[in-house]
């Protein structure tokens, strides 16, 4: 049985917090589930996919967040519990449906899990998502611990049933990818069957039907106003003259700093875990029993500005201070010690925090930046479009491991922006200039959104290549399956879709199919793509070798060696492939036998030919 | 409970998330409440590892100069690591070299490992350092290097944590195929650093 799965209330585990997400919506019932993968939320669909079958509810990775959120939406719609996951950029996606959906409401519980990504660890920005609540008008409620997001998760679900809307539950990288003890509860049987009643004049968001859905939602805004009052996630914690507000991950670097510094007596923290709608109410009495407030929140000044709205509106003159100041900043995430030094500077109290050793004696390190694993096919086929279409050729990219090729010494990718953005941006740069475009994007990301794109392309009669690098997975966000992946395997009945098929039906006429280990038929691909006048498409098709090797599909091939007495120093495979798997030492180029693969692209790359397969047996 | 911060170290492939979850998994089986910190995504495509657990207080990360124990499963990431050191920091290194590639292609040079062991000795109150590669060698499972770094914590008793606690959830989360050897390399670990 899966872990998650396990029906024994008061069972204590110590989970990731995406874990302890899915084990929330386990015990909720759950009947649908959908998702587009993206760190830092993945593990939560990557879990329920896991566990789908066993558990019996409906599972699927969906094209993209937006449909993702109308699959869900449609059975919260037909009285079915639904739960929907993606990372913050997602709901940009989403976004269109969300800001409706608050105008449609649902008939039984519907969560949007939003994971936010302060720092950018894993993300082309780091938006704070809480607008959306105050965009859409949908209630967001924040956990701050591994608990929490257990607890919160099942919560949601009641709240979304109590006011009939879908409620987003918001957390950071840190919440997602942290692990702690998490206490069960009993499982909900899972209603796996609802029943869709009509009624147009509420579901049919046509002007006039609209019209009066608005005014339902801010009349729902009432109500929530009033759960968010009573609610256990919105607590006062101590009673100092000295007030601090926070959220989510933050609130435990502020009980961690009043603990470090010594000050608990003199605090009260105002924690907001429904922290939209503001409870108003609670806000107010606060402000009126401190002297002085303090607004720690990552990312922008949200809860701050609220609350000194409410303030100004109540008549309070308590001074309100977060960003700015010398204070907080609106970059990249907290941490206790950045916390704890603002605490006792705020509130003059002395600084407990130790030094940190001196590092002047500290040697300047080398850089260890993520790179291209060893066979990976993004490689080869950068290799061969930098041979036909130089350095000076212009090569928007995407999301995906390939935005890696930023990196010297391959360098192929000088514009990224979002899922799809490769294809459109290249349009516009083909327009606009008389330099030669060719834009990369992966296979999940063609079928995220960049169909739409290469239609346009075709339309406009833009001239560019598109390549599209096919490695048969989702392979940056953990091997997740997408429309072009044969899923049996992995046990799960689905359609593939045929990517070629795809481009010739969006009208491409010049399409080519290739292999990218395939040095020489990869350099002629791109060759005649560069030849062609007008929207060329290469599908470059190798099985990421990590996905290979998980399903257990990895090509037996035998790693290759230097022959040092061939090797002129050349150091082609060195300069321009930049594998990890080949090294100097010794000034002699060396192949990491325990790294290398076998691709065979370094050998076909050496001009020498001193790049052998190792003969004995291994 | 006294405050225990740990940060672990290292480059991608080397078992280091996997040390900190069984750790952190073994705190809780000893009742002493524990948070661990991940990283995930594209970081672990060859690059820089680091996770993070915190025994005795609620936040699950560690700023600069805030960790009381770190462990650095390469000698180069240990260094650079050292930025979450105060003097009062025991630091755990493998000294075992995994040059980056910016070395291989002339953008960086690797430091020199002797004189790193130095510049840590000379500024955190204890340094234990040892070839975990070699020991996880002699294991017989050279991806058995999270083991005996785990084990080499455990021998060092900077952390309230028993041998035997660290066994049995090993046992209890390791593949049989792989089990003798993990707790032959975590026992490898823990004489090292006993000794060191």
């Amino acid at each position: 049985m899966h872990k998650l799965l396990i029906d024994s209330p008061g069972k204590e585990m110590f989970l990731l917090g995406n874990e302890a997400i899915a084990r929330g919506a386990i015990e909720a019932g759950i009947g649908v589930a959908t998702c587009y993968p993206g760190t830092p939320s993945s593990e939560i669909p990557d879990n329920f996919f896991a566990m789908f079958k066993e558990a019996g509810f409906y599972f699927e990775y969906s094209t993209n967040e937006k449909v993702a959120l109308e699959v869900a939406a449609g059975a919260a719609i037909s009285g079915v519990r639904s739960i929907v996951t993606m990372k913050h950029v997602g709901m940009n996606v989403a976004s269109d449906s969300l800001m409706t959906m608050a105008y449609l409401g649902v008939n039984a519980g519907m969560v949007v899990i939003n994971a936010d990504d302060p720092f950018l660890f894993s993300s082309q920005n780091e938006q704070d998502n809480r607008y959306y609540a105050r965009l859409s008008g949908l209630p967001m409620i924040e956990p701050t611990n591994a608990q929490e997001m257990r607890d919160m998760t099942v919560a949601a679900f009641d709240i979304s049933e109590q006011l009939k809307l879908p409620v987003i539950l918001r957390t950071t990288t840190r919440l997602n990818h942290l692990r702690g003890a998490v206490k069960f509860g009993s499982i909900k049987p899972i209603q796996s069957k609802g029943f869709f009643k009509k009624d147009p004049f509420h579901f049919v968001a046509i002007p006039a039907v609209s019209r009066n859905l608005h005014k339902i939602l801010l009349e729902k805004y009432d109500q929530a106003l009033t759960l968010s009052e009573n609610s256990k996630y919105n607590q006062l914690i101590g009673n100092g003259k000295w007030g601090i507000v926070t959220n989510g991950v933050s609130m435990n670097y502020v009980q961690d700093a009043i603990s470090d510094l010594g000050i608990g007596d003199k605090v009260v923290i105002l924690r907001l875990g429904f922290s939209y709608p503001m409870p108003e109410k609670m806000i107010e009495k606060f402000l009126s029993n401190v002297e002085k407030v303090l607004v720690v929140e990552e990312l922008e000044p949200v809860m701050e500005n609220e609350i000194r709205s409410i303030a100004q509106s109540k008549g309070i003159s308590v001074p309100i201070k977060g960003k700015g100041d010398g204070l907080f900043p609106r970059l990249y995430e907290y941490d206790p010690g950045l916390v704890r030094k603002t605490i006792a500077s705020y509130f003059s109290v002395p600084d407990t925090s130790p030094a940190m050793v001196d590092l002047s004696a500290l040697p300047e390190l080398p850089g260890r930046p993520p790179n291209l694993c060893a066979g990976c096919p993004h490689r080869a086929m950068y290799y061969a479009i930098k041979k036909v279409y130089g350095p000076d050729a212009i090569y928007p990219s995407d999301i995906g491991c390939y935005t890696l090729g930023v990196l010297p010494p391959l360098s192929m990718a000088d514009i990224v922006i979002c899922m799809g953005g490769s294809i459109g941006s290249a349009c516009g740069i083909a327009a606009a200039t008389d330099q030669k475009v060719v834009s990369f994007i992966g296979d999940s990301t063609f079928f995220h959104a960049g169909i739409p794109a290469l239609i346009n392309a075709v339309h406009n009669n833009h001239n560019f290549t598109l390549v599209i690098l096919d490695n048969c997975t989702t392979a940056m966000t953990g091997q997740q399956p997408n429309p072009g992946v044969d899923t049996t395997p992995m046990g799960v009945d689905t359609i593939q879709i045929s990517i070629e098929a795809i481009v010739k039906g969006c009208g491409v006429k010049h399409v080519q199919v290739v292999n990218p280990l395939q040095v020489k038929k990869s350099i002629a691909a791109a060759q005649a793509s560069k030849d062609f006048d007008g929207i060329s498409v290469i599908i470059s098709k190798e099985i990421c070798p990590l996905y290979a090797k998980a399903i257990k599909k990895a090509k037996k091939a035998r790693p290759f060696y230097v022959n040092q007495d061939k090797c002129k120093q050349h150091l082609d495979c060195i300069n321009l492939l930049a594998c990890p798997a080949m090294y100097i030492a010794d000034n002699k180029t060396m192949i990491n036998e325990s790294l290398c693969i076998g691709c065979a692209v370094c050998a076909q790359v050496c001009p020498e030919n001193a790049i052998l397969p190792i003969k004995k047996p291994v | 409970m006294e405050t225990k911060r740990i940060v672990f170290v290292g480059v991608g492939g080397q078992g280091n998330l996997l040390a900190s979850r069984l750790l952190g998994e073994a705190c809780i089986s000893a009742g002493i409440p524990a948070v661990v910190s991940e990283i995930h995504g594209m970081a672990q495509r060859g690059g820089i590892v680091e996770s993070a657990l915190i025994m005795g207080a609620k936040s699950p990360i560690v700023s600069k100069g805030e960790a009381d124990i770190l462990v650095g499963f390469e000698p180069s990431e240990t260094l650079r690591a050292l930025n979450k050191c105060n003097k009062d920091t025991v630091v755990i290194t493998n000294i075992h070299p995994l040059p980056p590639f910016t070395v291989v292609i002339g953008q960086g040079v690797y430091p020199d490992i002797d004189k790193s062991l130095d510049i840590i000795r000379d500024n955190v109150s204890l340094l234990i350092a040892l070839d975990g590669d070699e020991l996880a060698a002699k294991a017989e499972n050279p991806l058995s290097l999270n083991m005996v770094m785990l084990g080499a914590l455990i021998g060092s008793r900077v952390i309230p944590l028993e041998e035997d606690i660290l066994k049995e959830t090993i046992s209890k989360t390791t593949k049989q195929a792989f089990l003798e050897s993990n707790l032959k390399a975590f026992d490898f670990g823990v004489a090292a650093s006993r000794v060191g």
